[in-house]
């Protein structure tokens, strides 16, 4: 049975495989239905390894396809790691594409190029699989990559549009930086140890100093905070929402932005080895998840608060990493996977039903007329706002307790996120989904009123049903009383004995539950009474937060402005005056000494024919002269 | 009777000579062409004088070649100058100078 796990990955390969020689051909309805039932094998397949690994103790196993790299002391095989850590990431990451790509038949439908669409997205899929299954690091790398490529090439899906097309500019240039960050951890790595397959890695963490191992994690934190949108680059994120919804229902949700905690949960044997890179890294989750709670409380467009919701609960995730709570990280990817999906895709069934509007100052009163998004919705909305039993209050509780265990600063931060966190799915709750219906009037701006909002069609309706049923059961899957049969365990052969055990009392752990519960309804309750009517509070909505921190101003100002004023200097100065300078330099002085030489050309054959006859007679004189 | 080889030669350096003060001033391109097979020909005459004159047949076979080269350059020569003509009604080698630099 674990041998479906090379087919995991060859289904989403195969499929892509169909759509780019014979897409065009296909149509867009059928390269819908190849897309999609690619990953659901895929989706199969994973679920087949899954049940096979259940029955098995050990849990961890290497499947070898071929010898990739074969040079001197340097052997890279291409070879699956199937252990519970890559099945669990494999088990949501196929679940949740396959959900997405059948909402993109609905929410693309009519769409100019719907065949490269679904080009990208299987290979997205199967990009992100790579990255997951790889038993090395070279060969997350190719992962790794190819999720950076597809998500470039989707955000500026719509590449005719300038803000998408910089917008996966941007994401390609962060990732890149984050990149760095990985070839240089695996540089230092090979250099200590000589492979770079993560059994023998982790088999010889002795061979590491504790530089050396604090250097390799914290390039491995900078990996991450790229490709997981973590301060300080965590800036492409939100403006990878200029890609269709459902593209960043995939970016968010399943692939890409959970890359860099796997990485580091894959990684955790060198993490257990260095206290100082770990509370780096919890300090950046935890900071990065305040500054993109702050943000998400003061931005009107869906999709924008749901990014910035994002880069905050990714940020608990790698402050659970930090904390050595690796289980809690995976426990609240895998519950985010799901929500985060369904708000994603519920909010493009919002706009998909506004026609393309995404203010959610001109929505409202949607509870009506888009029944099946709005139930759906609202179990996204109390998910994430950790509204007890729904998945988030389980999740982030369990990273909150294990965060007070350790960092007890960082936890009253993480709380007063978790208050944010609810206070800003609230109001984005309220505003588009009760109150006024604000589409039926004339913006402010002048744009016209939205007549006739509707309901999807059901091919996005299914997905988001399935998606809603899942968020409601997905936080039963690690609840704290039975850690000796759920996830906790079923991981127990990735982490050993590295995880934080708890020591703490029943007592305390019901009274940190409680504190949770308690701020998540405050956050929801102080929401309905500031949003429910009101749709304008400047106080509330300040532009220090609507600019994130003015953070991508501060990049511009450092970086931006003065490499295109050293781009200028270049053009400018360089250029035009060195380069073409020598140039045009050359050029001049074999026009004016041609200019000089061609009065010699006079045209008169006699002339040329008396200077023939000077130089015979001079000849003539020389010779004669040195004859005789 | 036989005339000394020097006599020949000072004809043919004096047939070079008319040739080529022709070939200067004088502004007719057929003359001028005129010009020209003089001083071919002075030329062969002198290869003819000292192929008599040395004994060796090797100068009186190179005369044939200068006679074809001169034939053909004539061909070609006349050709230009009749193309001219038709274009500009005149043969005056100092009003042609479209090739001034």
């Amino acid at each position: 049975m674990l041998h479906a796990a090379s087919l995991m990955l060859a289904f989403p390969l195969a499929g892509f495989g169909v759509l780019v020689f014979f897409g065009r051909r296909l149509g867009e309805r059928i390269s819908a239905i190849v897309g999609t039932v690619a990953i659901a094998l895929s989706f199969v397949a994973a679920a087949v390894t899954f049940l096979g690994l259940m029955h098995e103790t050990h849990r961890v196993f290497t499947q070898t396809l071929f010898n990739w790299i074969p040079v001197g002391s340097l052997q890279v095989k291409v070879a699956l790691l199937v252990d519970p850590l890559s099945i669990t990431m494999c088990l949501f990451i196929t679940f949740v594409s396959a959900l997405i790509h059948l909402y993109s038949a609905g929410y693309m439908h009519g769409d100019r190029d719907v065949t490269k669409f679904y080009v990208y997205l299987n290979l997205f899929v199967a990009s992100m699989l790579v990255l997951v299954l790889g038993n090395n690091l070279l060969l997350t790398f190719v992962g790794w990559e190819g999720v950076g490529v597809c998500s470039y090439w989707l955000v500026s899906y719509y590449f005719d549009r300038d803000a998408a097309a910089s917008a996966g500019k941007k994401a390609f240039v962060y990732n890149r930086i984050g990149d760095v960050g990985l070839l240089l951890a695996m540089f230092l790595i090979f250099s200590k140890v000589g492979s770079l397959d993560y059994l023998t890695i982790f088999s010889h963490t002795s061979a590491f100093s504790s530089l050396a191992v604090t250097m390799a994690v914290l390039a491995l934190m900078l990996a991450a905070a790229g490709k997981s949108a973590q301060i300080p680059l965590f800036n492409w994120l939100p403006d990878a929402m200029e890609g269709p919804t459902p593209v960043s229902a995939l970016i968010h949700a399943a692939t890409m932005v959970t890359a860099g905690v796997y990485l580091l949960c894959r990684m955790n044997p060198l993490l257990a080895l260095s206290p100082n890179a770990r509370l780096v890294i919890a300090v950046i989750g935890g900071a990065t998840a305040f500054v993109a709670a702050t943000v998400a409380t003061s931005q009107n467009d869906i999709k924008k608060v749901l990014a910035f919701s994002t880069v905050s609960q990714i940020g608990y995730m790698i402050m659970a990493v930090g904390s050595g709570a690796y289980v809690a990280a995976i426990f609240l990817m895998v519950c985010h996977a799901f929500y985060k999906a369904l708000l994603f895709l519920g909010a493009g069934s919002v706009i998909h039903g506004l026609h393309e509007e995404q203010d959610i100052k001109r929505m409202g009163a949607l509870r009506k007329l888009m029944p099946w998004t709005f139930i759906t919705f609202l179990i996204g909305w109390l998910s994430i706002a950790g509204v007890p039993p729904f998945a988030s209050f389980w999740s982030k509780g369990d990273v909150l307790d294990n965060v007070y265990r350790r960092y007890p600063a960082l936890w009253v931060l993480g709380l007063v996120t978790a208050l944010l966190t609810a206070y800003y799915m609230s109001r984005l709750f309220y505003l588009t989904f009760t109150g006024k219906a604000r589409f039926s009037e004339v913006a402010p701006d002048g744009r016209p009123a939205i007549k006739t909002p509707h309901e999807s069609p059901w091919t996005m309706r299914i997905p988001l049903v399935v998606l809603a049923v899942c968020t409601l059961g997905i936080g039963a899957i690690d609840l704290p009383w039975m850690h000796s049969v759920n996830l906790n365990h079923f991981l127990e052969p990735v982490f050993e004995s590295r995880l934080y055990e708890p020591h703490e009392s029943n007592a305390l752990l019901v009274l940190l539950a409680a504190v949770d519960a308690v701020v998540a309804i405050i956050g929801v309750l102080v929401a309905w009474f500031l949003w429910r009517r009101t749709t304008e509070r400047p106080a509330l909505e300040r532009s220090f937060f609507k600019n994130v921190w003015y953070w991508d101003a501060f990049y511009d100002t450092i970086l931006g402005r003065p490499a295109q004023s050293f781009a200028t200097f270049c053009h400018d100065v360089v250029d035009r005056k060195v380069i073409d300078g020598a140039v045009n330099g050359i050029a001049g002085v074999a026009v004016r000494g041609s200019r000089v030489l061609r009065r010699v050309q006079t045209g008169q054959v006699r002339q040329y024919a008396l200077i023939l006859l000077a130089g015979v007679v001079a000849l003539l004189v020389f010779v004669l002269t040195r004859v005789l | 009777m036989s005339i000394a080889g020097s006599w020949y030669l000072v004809l043919a350096a004096i047939l070079f000579g008319i040739g080529s003060l022709g070939l200067l001033i004088r502004r007719n391109v057929l003359v001028m062409f005129m010009c020209i097979e003089l001083m071919l020909n002075a030329a062969n005459l002198t290869f003819v004088t000292f192929s008599r004159v040395l004994g060796d047949i090797g100068g009186q076979a190179e005369v044939f070649f200068v006679l074809v080269v001169a034939a053909a350059e004539v061909v070609a020569g006349l050709g230009i100058v009749v193309a001219i003509f038709r274009r500009r009604s005149t043969a005056i080698a100092d009003d042609i100078s479209s090739m001034k630099g």
